[in-house]
Order: C-alpha cells, then structure tokens, then sequence
C-alpha cells in the first residue's frame, strides 16, 4: 500500500502548529496529497473547485451580516447587556443551560440554521453570557472574559451536534443508512435516529454540569464581589 | 419554485457590494486585495454553478494567494461610538430585539408551517434546503423592519455587514477550503490507507478494545479531516461492519448511530472543523483563535467516553 499520502495530514497538522495562514496550507497540503497518490495536478485543481463550489451553501449564513451589523450600529449588544443586569435570577450558568436546551431541541426538530455563531451567539447569547458573568462575579479579567465568550461558542456547538442525530431527515443519519446499506444492511432513519437520544442526553448532563461548574469557579478567582 | 439558487444569487449579490464598499474604501491600505478576495467570492456565488470545475479550481487558488500572500486587511467603515451606542439601546429598549429575532422566528415557524399545513403542498420551495431559503427570507424581512424603523443611511447594512465579514476575514472561507481538502483526500486513497492502518491494531476477539479502536478511529479521523461525514464510511468498513456486526454480532442501528456521534466528541476539538471552531473565535474577536476549542475539551472526552460504553453495553445485549 502507498502510505505517502499520508504526508498531507502531517503537512496540515505542522502548518497548523507553525501558524501558517490556514487557507495556505489546506491549499498546500491538498495539492501535495494528491500528487502523492499518483494524481496530476490538473484533476486535483479541479477536484478542489469542484468541491468548494459544491459547498457554497456553507457560506451563506453571512448574509445575516448586515442585519447583525446594523442593529449593533444602534446598540444591540448593550441592549442584550441591560436586559440580563435587570432580570436577578440570570447567571450565565442558567442562561447558558437554557441556551443549551434551546439549541438541542430546535436541531433535534432539524432547525439547525435557527441558530447560530453568526445569527444568535454573537449578537445575543455572547453579550449576554458576558453581562451574567459580571453581574455575579464582578468585572471579568481578560482570561476570563475569553473563557465565558468561548464558552458561548462552544454551548452552540454542542447542542447543535448532539441535538441534530435525534432528527429523521438530517444529513448523517442519510450516510449511516447509506453506509450500511452498502453492505446489505437496511436500516430505517427512524431505528437510527432513537439511538441518538442516549448520547444527546449525556451530552446534556456533561455540558450543561461544567456550564453550572464554570459559573461557580469564576467566583472566587475574580477576586470579585464574595461576601 | 424558489430554490438554493435563488440563495446564491442574494449571496453573490452582498459579496459584490462588499467588493466594490471595500474597492471605495481609501482609509484601507490594502483596499484592492479585499475588493479582489470579496470580489472572487461574488463570482463563485454567481456563475460557480456554471464554471468548468478547473476554472473553480484556479478561482480557490487566486483566494488562497490574497489570503497567504497578506493583502487582505480590516477596514474599518464609518459607524457609532461605544457611548453612542448607549444612548441609542437606551432610546430604542427592547424592541432591538424584534429585528434580531425575526431571522430565527421566520426559519424556525416557517419550516414548521411549510412541513405540517398545506402550505408545503405548493411546491414553493425547493424541499431540501426549505429552513436555509426562509433564513433568507427573514434575512430580508428583517432588514425592511429595520430600515422603515431606524431609518438609517442606506448604505449603512452593508457597510456594517463588511465591518464584521472583514473581522472574519479569510476564515470566513476556509470552511468550503477544508471541505475541498477532504474530496482531494478521497481521491488520494487517504481514507483507505486509514482505515487498513485502523483495521490492523484490533486485537484478536476482545470486543472492548475493538469498540474502543472504532470509536477513538471516529473521533481520531474526525479531527484529521474536520469532519465525521469522511471519517464514517471509512471506519464502518474497516471496523464497524466486519469486525462488531458481523464479528461479534453487534446491533447495526447502535453502531452506526453512536459510532457517528463519537466521530462528533472529534469535531469539537478540531480546527480542521474552522466554521464551528475557528470562525466563531473571529466572529467572537477573542485572542485566541483556539479559545472556543478550550472550552470544549472538557466536554468532548467524557462524552467520548459515554459513547464507547454506550456501544459496549447497548449494541452486544
């Protein structure tokens, strides 16, 4: 078997550690990859532009953009600010955990583009997140403001993921069935999809545990307003 | 019948308003290396349908030399001061909000809407894409409420869309870069490679250390590739199918449906997975283009985890 391929994973893997500009050595390493199986460099051009034309649809949620921009323009986030200060029983715990529950509900509908980095987390839950954060802990070091934005970020994510299998109609529950079909298998979305609930609940329990965690642990270490 | 088409044409449309706002921008140095990059990717969004895959190809190459080359830069378009900002959230109250949550309201009751009434039997638009094109369309909603609203110069949308898409900058792209680098990845063979290298390391009858091997190989591959869709057919043939269906004679459905979600506990710790990883952390402005993926570690491994029981002890009863 002809392993120098895999000299493209390690290309992308240095050049990401090197800090190289990202797009650069993706572009790199694909050209490399391919040549290395025994492709010319005209079909690997070619697979390339085929690919990311095939892909657009990644890239249409920045037209959300100019709404977001505009209505920051007349002061979006401190309005999301001002709302979480006045309600007293918003944490960033709490507020997070809804979030959480939110985003895992309407994907496991198969509405994963409700919600969003560019649509929801950065216009509203980050800012708030962040008001919670200083609300019960007092002015956020930079650190720390980092953890609770990333934090924000990354509750997104994990509902997205664990929220979407539990959908019929979703793209990978289709390559399982795909998948296995191949080999004989016939397996229906719905028999899938039920398998997804038990890891979509420990997701819930994990993530939303170090949500409350986290909320707990940036109290002292703010040095903020403790009795 | 209002398609993804129709998505792109709006798309390609705000790109090249970006292109030309940024081409007029004089306060930006390097203007003309971001009204060629937005320019490039308004021309993807209108004719890449249509272009020869070779052409496409050259078009991803010219995007990459701007970004590696360093010509792109932020511009900074004319908007509101943080003191300025106060005074108008104070003038405006919560009814900011209404604009920001048109978008998601229209997505979110317009699918249910269009799948559960007879509204969907009109054939309107096109089946599988009918949540992105109504985000579109509450896109468009939204704006009309708030340029009737806040009257704000007309320009000012898409010159606040470019503040923040120039904040983003090439990582707004390296999504479609990296989905590209997976189909290069296939054509070489990668994934077989893998998967033999995979198929080798089980050990002889202990089913244990073949789930654990299945799911550490989603997971593993998942992060290589930044995405479980290319690491699942690879796995499920060299381990998944032979070894626990058929070997041990594991419960199919289990094993493909969690073997999946292992493969995801992978793409929270990648930054091959840049639109939920890396993009977020640009969109966020941290410091850190790591910063989301930090936080989501601790959460990744033990639900790894659970899944490796959750085969172990759900797919061989």
């Amino acid at each position: 078997m002809n392993y120098w391929p895999l000299i493209g994973i390690a290309l992308v893997v240095l050049g990401f550690a090197l800090r190289f500009n990202p797009l650069l050595v993706v572009a790199i390493a694909a050209i490399a990859t391919g040549m290395l199986g025994g492709l010319d460099l005209v079909p690997v051009v070619e697979a390339l532009g085929k690919a990311f034309n095939d892909n657009r649809y990644i890239s249409i949620t920045w037209i959300v953009l100019p709404v977001i921009g505009l209505l920051e323009r007349y002061g979006l986030q401190q309005r999301a600010r001002t709302l979480i200060e006045n309600v007293r029983a918003a944490t960033m715990g709490r507020l997070l955990l809804l979030y959480l529950i939110f985003r895992q509900a309407t994907a496991a509908l198969g509405l994963t583009s409700v919600a969003g980095h560019a649509q929801t987390v950065r216009p509203l839950v980050a800012p708030m997140a962040e008001a919670a954060a200083v609300k019960t802990h007092g002015e956020l070091g930079e650190d720390e403001r980092e953890q609770v934005l990333g934090m924000a970020a990354a509750t997104d994510n994990v509902g997205l993921f664990f929220g979407e299998d539990i959908f019929v109609a979703i793209a990978s529950i289709l390559l399982i069935q795909g998948v296995f079909d191949s080999y004989g298998y016939e397996l229906t979305p719905l028999q899938l999809s039920v398998w997804a609930i038990p890891t979509a609940i420990c997701a819930f329990l994990i993530h939303g545990g170090r949500l409350l965690w986290f909320d707990r642990r940036l109290g002292p270490a703010s040095g903020g307003t403790q009795p | 019948m209002i398609t993804l088409e129709w998505l792109y044409a709006l798309t390609g449309a705000v790109f090249a308003a970006w292109s030309v706002l940024s081409a007029l921008d004089r306060g930006n140095a390097k203007r003309w290396g971001n009204a060629a990059f937005w320019g490039l990717m308004a021309v993807s969004f209108f004719f890449g349908g249509v272009l020869s895959d070779l052409i496409n190809g050259v078009l991803v190459l010219a995007l990459v030399g701007i970004a590696g080359a360093g010509w792109l830069a932020r511009g900074e378009p004319e908007t509101t001061t943080v003191e300025q900002r106060e005074t108008l959230s104070a003038r405006f109250g919560n009814r900011l909000f209404v604009p920001a949550l048109i978008i998601p309201i229209t997505a979110f009751a317009g699918t249910l809407l269009y799948k559960f009434t007879a509204l969907g039997d009109a054939g309107l638009f096109e089946d599988r894409w009918v949540t992105l094109i109504l985000l579109g369309a509450g896109v468009l909603i939204a704006l009309a409420v708030c340029m009737a609203w806040l009257r704000p110069p007309l320009l000012a949308p898409l010159e606040e869309g470019r503040r923040l898409m120039d904040s983003i900058g090439w990582a707004a792209v390296l999504p479609q870069m990296l989905a590209a680098l997976g189909a290069v990845f296939a054509l070489a063979g990668v994934g077989e490679i893998i998967g033999a290298l995979a198929g080798q390391v089980i050990p002889e009858g202990s089913l244990f250390l073949s789930v654990l091997v299945y799911c550490l190989g989603m997971a593993g591959f998942t992060m290589i590739m930044g995405n479980a869709f290319a690491a699942f057919p690879v796995m499920a043939a060299a381990i998944g199918i032979p070894v626990l269906v058929q070997g041990f004679g594991g419960n199919a459905p289990v094993i493909g449906a969690i073997g999946m979600l292992a493969g995801f506990c992978g793409t929270l710790m990648t930054p091959m997975a840049a639109n939920f990883n890396i993009v977020p952390a640009a969109l966020l402005d941290l410091k850190s283009q790591y910063g989301v993926i930090r936080m989501q570690v601790a959460t990744a491994v033990p639900l790894l985890a659970c899944n490796i029981l959750l085969i172990y002890f759900l797919a061989f009863r």
